[in-house]
């Protein structure tokens, strides 16, 4: 983006990297307060950001176990959420260039975030830096916000706060970029009906799993 | 939540950003298996904020938590940030509940 642009649109791209890396870190204590409450020690939900590092998955893992569901459930579930990374990946391989070893630690960066801000650029150096801007900005302010909402997580009670609700608001936050287009409303139709009616009759965890159906819709030309 | 699940999760988390972007990145994937895999977050997420908004251990439920993601949602329709759903839901949950309109 030129200076211009930047100037026309009110605030830097560096600003807007750091500026999504914070709003991002809020979650992060509202992550931290849920695993918390779902039985997670500190230290665990602290080593879940930092090594899983992909919110979506993350939460979801921790409401299956919230919810009573099986360490299995939980895995399969987080594990679908966290398949989109790898085409985030193969979206930035194509900008992404350079030693092996910079490939692998950008790797663990490739989350919706980074991917969304860098592909949001015109050209390839803004591009590159856009990526490692917000992913290096929200890895730091996600794992902040989760040790904050870790530590004071045992010591308030989530419902009172309307905490539980904030889970899911951020699902609806993070979904609603791809409800814009037909194919997109459509393959989350299928999967919020398929999760609703298979949930009085499934262990908890596996309604998400079969929402997956939704994404058939994908398999018909555009 | 154990040990356990936390690097059973951060392994199969890495393995695919490592597959996309550096194992199989350039390489292209069948067209109708990258339009699949690109509503994987509308499918998912979607039944997510279905799953935790009216489900509590296994069970159909309506409470609070309706009201609060619904606000929010109707935020998120108007363009809000962020951070202004998430805290809307909270606090029109947490009022909700406050003047015992429901649990």
């Amino acid at each position: 983006m030129t200076t211009a642009a930047a100037v026309a649109n009110g605030r830097s791209p560096t600003a807007a990297c750091i500026v999504l890396g914070a709003a991002v870190g809020v979650f992060g204590v509202a992550f931290g307060v849920g695993a918390v409450s779902a039985g997670a020690t500190v230290a665990m939900t602290c080593a879940m950001s930092l090594l899983v590092f992909t919110g979506a998955s993350q939460f979801s893992a921790v409401s299956v176990i919230a919810g009573g569901g099986s360490a299995t459930s939980a895995i399969a579930g987080a594990s679908l959420l966290a398949a989109r990374n790898a085409v985030y990946g193969l979206t930035m391989s194509r900008r992404l260039r350079g030693p092996l070893i910079l490939r692998m630690a950008a790797a663990q960066l490739t989350i919706d975030e980074s991917t969304a801000m860098a592909t949001s650029q015109t050209d390839d150096a803004s591009m590159t830096k856009a990526f490692w801007l917000t992913g290096l900005s929200v890895y730091v302010f996600w794992n902040l916000g989760t040790l904050a909402g870790a530590l004071i997580g045992t010591a308030i009670d989530p419902a009172r706060f309307g905490l539980d609700a904030a889970f899911p608001a951020g699902f609806v936050a993070m979904v609603a970029p791809h409800l814009s287009h037909p194919t997109g409303r459509r393959a989350g139709l299928i999967g919020a009906g398929v999760c609703l009616a298979t949930i009085p009759v499934l262990p908890v965890g596996l309604p998400i799993l079969c929402a997956s159906v939704g994404i058939l819709v994908g398999v018909r030309r555009p | 939540m154990t040990w356990a699940l936390v690097f059973t999760l951060a392994a199969i988390a890495y393995g695919f950003k490592v597959l996309g972007l550096v194992l199989i990145g350039g390489r292209d994937l069948p067209a109708v298996v990258e339009r699949c895999l690109g509503l994987v977050p509308a499918a998912l997420i979607s039944a997510l904020v279905v799953n935790d908004t009216l489900s509590a251990a296994g069970e159909l439920v309506l409470d609070a938590r309706v009201v609060g993601v619904g606000v929010a949602a109707f935020a998120a329709w108007r363009r809000a940030p962020f951070v202004a759903v998430i805290v809307i839901a909270a606090a029109v949950t947490a009022v909700v509940r406050a003047f015992g309109l429901a649990p």
